[in-house]
């Protein structure tokens, strides 16, 4: 048995896990090494297979095939041991509509062995924590979504977990509340907490994780830190529409030759360039004006998820 | 961050839940059942209004045609109107269950390291409440349309402890239902096409000796009757019959089959 002093190393170490829902392989082998006391991102779009993924590791799902271990304890064969070193927030609220916010985390306190006045010590001491101290007593049928979510994350830290799963914690938040919950995020791992959180949004996984694993179909397609994510599909693009369409090889020639841009088409008179800084943009357009070419519009964009993928897996998302 | 949370877990990590945790964990669930019933309290419906509409409707419709007076009629019609409503309130428990775990917040209840019979035991225990309810208002009903059990209270209070008790035991197959079946709403289709044939194909309103010669035979193999009869003879005549230990017997069949299926399924689920 190991003291829980010694939870370092690796919070989580998965390998080839699969699940298939009749005949729809929703998780397909995947690998994941996640270190203690990090942020890690697991990036993707719906029904890539993150919400399965999340449900295996913390033990609400049995693998078809696959190991999986939270800090050293077999998820599949020690699970009880791993539900007390985890706490989950799904992503449909898992907290009860029915009851008031105290009630709800008074129940899950005192399942989780607290006494009673340990217990209500515990949820006043969260709902303050969350901001949550005016509506502690209203049914979370009169809650909005972000007021829901904030219960969420307080009801999985009660136990103060080394291991907190999140499962798409801002997906259906403004932009405010979602802001709101990444500070919370962050404070959260300041204390030593690990965190693997989904999202099917890349500045959200730029913004909060240390590390990304990219997956599609089942399967990881790319893991690596988020800058060099970032590199390796351009940080940002110039949308470079033409007003010739005849000029547009040239173009891409131009800027492959003279700034080691590669440049693609995305549609007959249209190009994308990524760039490595905003600045590049000003020399593309340069070259181009030196070249003679006439543009009729520009846009820089961000990379989307929509572009990572298109560049990872060389289709869309 | 005030109240520091902290990396290490505050939990012991050792795998093992005893019963002790096991108990504690249950009176919980039954706690945040209570809680449930206290915020809807709409969900008791069914026990406070059933009893009260169907004894009135019995009582003026068959009361004449049955025993020949409202009075003859109701010595009969109350243990047969307990038992139907009883078994009904027991229905809910399926029901209930079913929705509670298409619910998000089953998921946490299977993330935690708690015990993990806790929530269906706890909304088991939390029945026993609709049940008492059901059982005081079909006894209070009859009382006022001038229902007078010869044997007493105390007679009226063991009936009802024993209807309550079957009551809890009927439970467990609509639980059963309840975790192989997909949807709240075919449970309660399929529970009430098992509830009706048990509760009427019995001797809870008509006198068994009035039909045909097939029936009597399902009648008097029916645990309901059983039930029915051993009500009426603690609560009319204070005594403890054959069929009063032939409901036990039959009661204890049922949860000796349906609660280790129901448990085995429900694992296997969470």
């Amino acid at each position: 048995m190991k003291d829980s002093n010694q939870l370092d190393g690796l919070a989580i170490e998965a390998n080839g896990l699969v699940k298939t829902f009749k005949d729809n392989k929703a998780v397909d082998g995947i690998d994941l090494r996640v270190e203690a006391g990090t942020i890690y991102g697991i990036l993707g779009p719906n029904g890539a297979g993150k919400t399965t993924t999340i449900n295996m590791l913390a033990t609400l799902m049995k693998p078809d095939a696959g190991e999986a271990k939270i800090f050293g304890y077999d998820v599949f064969k020690q699970p009880q041991i791993v539900r007390s070193l985890i706490g989950v927030t799904g992503q449909y609220a898992s907290v009860d509509e029915n009851l008031t916010a105290t009630e709800n985390l008074v129940i899950f306190a005192r399942l989780l062995g607290l006494s009673r006045s340990a217990a209500k010590a515990k949820a006043a001491d969260l709902l303050e924590e969350f901001g949550l101290t005016e509506a502690a007593s209203r049914p979370l049928a009169k809650f909005s979504g972000g007021m829901r979510r904030r219960l969420d994350l307080a009801a999985s830290l009660i136990a103060q977990p080394p291991l907190i799963f999140l499962d798409e914690p801002t997906t259906g938040l403004d932009p405010r509340t979602r802001n709101q919950m990444w500070a919370t995020i962050r404070r959260m791992v300041k204390t030593g907490s690990t965190i693997l959180l989904t999202t099917q949004y890349l500045d959200e996984a730029d913004q909060l994780a240390d590390r990304i694993a990219v997956i599609d179909h089942g399967r990881v397609v790319a893991e690596d830190t988020p800058d060099n994510l970032k590199i390796s599909i351009g940080k940002e693009s110039l949308m470079i529409k033409l007003k010739n369409k005849d000029e547009a090889s040239v173009a891409i020639r131009v800027m492959k030759e003279f700034l080691g841009i590669t440049a693609r088409m995305i549609a007959d008179d249209s190009i994308n360039a990524p760039l490595e800084t905003p600045d590049q943009a000003a020399d593309v357009l340069t070259n181009l004006r030196a070249k003679s070419i006439s543009i009729v519009e520009i846009n820089l964009q961000k990379p989307t998820l929509d572009e990572v993928f298109l560049t990872l897996t060389g289709e869309a998302a | 961050m005030t109240t520091a949370t902290l990396p290490i877990s505050t939990l012991p990590v050792n795998g093992k839940i005893g019963l002790r945790q096991t108990i504690r964990n249950t009176l919980t669930m039954a706690y945040r059942a209570l809680l449930k019933i206290k915020h809807t309290p709409d969900q008791l419906v069914d026990v406070l209004l059933q009893p009260i509409l169907f004894t009135l409707m019995f009582t003026f419709i068959f009361g004449g045609a049955i025993s020949g007076s409202i009075e003859n009629y109701l010595p009969l019609l109350i243990p047969g109107i307990l038992v139907q409503t009883i078994v009904s309130a027991s229905l809910t428990t399926g029901v209930q269950l079913r929705e509670d775990m298409e619910k998000g917040v089953f998921n946490r209840f299977k993330s935690l390291p708690m015990a993990r019979i806790a929530p269906l035991a706890g909304a088991l225990i939390t029945d026993f409440v609709r049940y008492g309810i059901a059982t005081s208002i079909t006894f209070a009903m009859g009382f006022l349309l001038g229902y007078r059990p010869e044997a007493g209270a105390l007679w009226v209070i063991a009936a009802g402890l024993l209807a309550m008790l079957s009551a809890w035991c009927v439970s467990w197959i609509f639980a059963f239902l309840g975790m192989i079946m997909r949807t709240a709403q075919s449970v309660q289709g399929v529970s009430f096409l098992i509830l009706m044939p048990l509760t009427f194909m019995s001797n809870a309103f008509v006198p068994v000796e009035t039909m045909p010669g097939f029936m009597q035979t399902i009648v008097r193999f029916n645990p309901v009757s059983h039930l029915v009869t051993a009500i009426r003879d603690m609560t009319n005549t204070g005594q403890i019959g054959p069929d009063f230990w032939l409901t036990l017997a039959g009661m204890a069949v049922i949860v000796l089959i349906f609660a280790p299926l129901t448990v085995n399924v429900y694992k296997r689920q969470a």
